[in-house]
């Protein structure tokens, strides 16, 4: 009995204390669970969460994806500066090749030539960084047209619920499917739990590998056209930090860096998690620099967890 | 009577879903070398498991030396003398040897600096009193299998363990190392230090242990004076019903050629092999360990890039191909190492089986769970799997029935060839005697088979033509009566010259 209840605790730990926080905010600020704070959060996360979905596609397949971040400043000054010169709909257009090519660049290098996915997206992060100041010039650029249907993005709604909400959600609800019953997402799970057996399977570890920094290109000029919607604009740093934010999310749903496990459910119940917390402490009038003190503890907290599962597993 | 090492009582554990052991006791005494078998599940890897401190009971007690003791980790074990030789060895191949004798409990001095000089000396005269032939600065992964499982039985001397558990320690081995073993352990023995022996090779049973105890489903069935008991009976106990024929060759009916190689190079592995096998024929690929097999058939499956060498498929001449077309083609390669290259050990077993064959088993990209579910039923119930259902990780099973999910993995598809290398290695002898059924009945149904065997019966038992393979090269072929004991070995060992018939 006591077993089971230990085995509970470390499966749903993270959610048991989660929960205790949102009653313990709830309680000391009347605002936080009301309907609009809520949506708040949600939209507040959407972008976020919309770069996460991909990003667990990689983690699951065993790698990892640390350019996510400078890659939506370049992608959210693309759309805005192409949005100023083509009008909305050419501009989305060439974002999205823009982030699968970029993508596809990281796939090459890591599925293909085989590199350190580490090392092969930092390198990525800093050349985007520069890429980015190479296309701006090194200034901030904004919507012309403050009319334009490209507002919608970010500032539209649909019955109530943001854009952006909508938007992240639906993508979550076809990438969960793609990840859990397609072909491709099973092969996803073989090479990031045994690249040989895939590979003794006549599964294409490479191929796969390549689709999924794509499918990260992608989310990610998803999340820079919300972006820069939003905004009506971009900065050159707006995605600074991003990428550990990402990846926070990520493993505080409980995907493991390891690979070969985790979920989309999973992703967006972690991203949601953090947006509440930071937005709890907030509301409870702790200062700024707070949240990144307690997102710290938590990922230690949830890699410990992940860690202590898998020794679990394997010794117990 | 002597006192014994080690006694438990009524130990009992539960894993989520699967009884592993109920109310087991039994006994080592010192200078014993006690048999332990069961079929693949039955509980014998958790039981030595506990013995090692990697498991804690849910119930019952361990005596170990007049003391109730509690083996809290694998760490307590060993300073208590109890030492487990693991199913799947368990080194670091970047370590040293000396390193890896002293894994997690190296000597230090008062300052925490490892004492190298030390441990080195003791290691080496570890080595030393064990007769093996390499020294203490080896780096353990350039080692063979058969040197590994001495390092890690040096770790005993070094130790000066009490207690020795060996969990199938001669899956990998050639003949001659076995034997190396079977001196080790009779020198163990000659100490006083009590040996738990687990294999389901009846032959090791029988001839080197002193009792056996057997267990099924998680109890223990009996214990018996090896001398007074037959195999007969030991697998009556083990299966609860008697095993007719051992072997069961298919009927020689044979179609047309399958699958035709032609000088087929790998560089520094394969040496320009030649074979062919028709539909309906049980071709064996007899050798040593190291001899070139995996290396061949993985070729032939695309693993391995070969520098030379043509194809010919049902007829038809065609590149090489990759694994892929491989398996497309109706290729099946049933790979010798279950954990690195048949499985993955996170998902269940069912996605495990169908992996091979995503395309089948979806629709536009979509898998289709139902059709999926459907086979795993079937191959659990036909293998006789044991596992708690569809998507258990199949790194909790017991090592022969992931075994199982592998043949299980490669028989869905109905393959035109399938490559079985190793495929008997630690699985049970009721489900042996069904594994060797089953590649009669492939054969029967019109498949060609090719099977990689190191265990001279099972080669012998179920092969129509046999090829023998050393160096690298074939180094002759067998139909018929010369298919002896005498002749594969001669083959195997005379070096390519000194054979009049090359392969055909
Ligand atoms: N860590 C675990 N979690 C869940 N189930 C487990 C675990 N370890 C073992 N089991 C289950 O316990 C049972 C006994 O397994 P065990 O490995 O002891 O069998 P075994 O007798 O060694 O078999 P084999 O001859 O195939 O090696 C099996 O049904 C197995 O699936
Ligand atoms: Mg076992």
């Amino acid at each position: 009995m006591s077993l089971h209840f230990a085995a509970l605790l470390r499966r749903h730990g993270l959610l048991v204390a989660f929960a205790l926080f949102l009653a313990l905010v709830a309680v000391q600020a009347e605002a936080f669970l009301t309907p609009s704070n809520v949506l708040d959060v949600l939209r507040q996360v959407s972008i976020i969460g919309m770069m996460a979905l991909g990003v667990t596609f990689v983690v699951v397949a065993g790698r990892l994806d640390l350019s996510v971040g400078s890659m939506l400043t370049l992608l959210t000054v693309i759309v805005v500066d192409r949005t100023n010169a083509f009008g909305p709909g050419l501009a989305i257009l060439v974002t999205l090749l823009a982030g699968l090519a970029a993508g596809a660049w990281n796939g090459l290098l890591v599925g293909v030539f085989r590199l350190n996915a580490l090392i092969v997206t930092l390198a990525m992060l800093s050349f985007l960084q520069g890429l980015t100041l190479a296309y701006s010039g090194g200034s901030n650029v904004n919507v012309a047209d403050g009319t334009t249907w490209f507002a919608a993005f970010g500032r539209g709604s649909l019955w109530g619920i943001p854009a952006p909400v909508v938007i992240f959600a639906l993508s979550a609800a076809v990438l969960a499917f793609v990840l859990k019953r397609t072909r491709f997402g099973r092969a996803i799970f073989a090479v990031g739990g045994n690249e040989t057996a895939a590979t003794y399977s006549g599964i294409d570890a490479r191929l796969v590998v390549f689709a999924a920094y794509c499918l990260s290109g992608l989310t990610t000029a998803i999340a820079a056209i919300i972006m820069g919607s939003r905004v009506m604009g971009a900065q050159n740093t707006i995605g600074q930090g991003y990428e550990l934010t990402v990846l926070a999310g990520v493993i505080l749903g409980g995907t493991s860096l390891l690979g070969g496990s985790g979920s989309i459910g999973r992703t967006v119940l972690g991203v949601a998690m953090l947006g509440f917390i930071q937005n709890g402490l907030l509301l409870m009038g702790y200062p700024y620099y707070v949240q990144w003190l307690v997102t710290w503890g938590i990922i230690i907290l949830a890699v410990w967890i992940d860690l202590g599962a898998k020794r679990g597993r394997i010794l117990a | 009577m002597t006192t014994p090492i080690l006694t438990v009582a009524g130990i009992t554990k539960t894993f989520p879903g699967v009884r592993a052991l109920s109310d087991v006791s039994f006994d080592v005494r010192p200078g014993e070398v006690h048999a332990l078998v069961g079929e693949n599940g039955a509980g014998k890897s958790t039981l030595m498991k506990v013995l090692a401190g990697l498991h804690q009971p849910d119930a019952g007690r361990i005596v170990h030396h007049g003391r109730e003791v509690a083996i809290a980790s694998p760490l307590d074990a060993r300073t208590r003398g109890i030492l487990l030789i693991h199913q799947e060895l368990s080194l670091s191949p970047e370590l040293s040897v000396a390193e890896n004798i002293y894994l997690g409990a190296w000597p230090t001095n008062r300052f925490g600096i490892l004492r190298k000089r030390a441990m080195r000396e003791a290691a080496a005269a570890a080595l030393e009193a064990l007769g093996c032939d390499f020294g203490p600065d080896v780096r353990v992964g350039t080692l063979s299998i058969a040197r590994q499982q001495m390092v890690e039985i040096a770790r005993a001397q070094a130790f000066n363990a009490n207690l020795v558990i060996f969990d199938e320690p001669t899956a990998s081995l050639t003949e001659a190392e076995r034997a190396q073993l079977f001196a080790t352990v009779a020198q163990l023995r000659s100490q006083g230090v009590g040996i738990v022996y687990i294999s389901h090779k009846m032959d090791e049973i029988f001839s080197i242990t002193d009792r056996i105890t057997v267990l099924r489903d998680g109890t223990v069935q009996g214990t018996v004076e090896t001398a007074a008991t037959d195999v007969d009976s030991i697998t009556r106990m083990m299966i609860g019903r008697d095993l007719s024929s051992y072997f069961h060759r298919a009927r020689a009916d044979f179609g047309e050629e399958t699958l035709g190689i032609e000088g087929l190079h790998v560089p520094g592995l394969v040496h320009g092999v030649d074979l062919s096998v028709r539909a309906g024929e049980v071709l064996g690929l007899y050798g040593l360990v190291g001899a070139g097999r995996s290396e061949l058939v993985e070729a032939i499956f695309g693993i391995r890039r070969a520098s030379a060498g043509r194809m010919r498929w049902r007829g038809r001449e065609i590149p090489l191909p990759t694994p892929r077309q491989a398996v497309d083609l109706g290729l099946a390669l049933v790979p010798e190492s279950r954990k690195e290259q048949g499985l993955v050990l996170g998902l269940g077993g069912r996605d495990n089986i169908t992996l091979p064959h995503l395309a089948r088993f979806s629709t536009l990209g979509v898998m289709r769970p139902g059709a999926e579910t459907r086979v795993f039923d079937r191959f659990r119930d036909e293998l006789s799997i044991k596992t708690t259902g569809p998507d258990q990780p199949v790194g909790l099973l017991s090592g022969g029935n992931q075994q199982k999910f592998v043949l299980a993995k490669w028989l869905c598809a109905e393959p035109r060839l399938v490559i079985l290398d190793e495929p008997t290695r630690g699985i049970d002898v009721g489900s042996k005697s069904a594994i060797h059924e089953l590649i009669a009945g492939l054969a029967e149904q019109g498949l060609a088979v090719i099977v990689i065997s190191s265990e001279m019966p099972e080669v012998l038992g179920v092969s129509h033509r046999i090829l023998t393979m050393a160096d690298r090269r074939i180094t002759g072929s067998f139909t018929g009566d010369e298919m002896t004991e005498e002749t594969l070995i001669g083959a195997v060992s005379a070096g390519p010259a000194a054979l009049p018939s090359a392969a055909e």
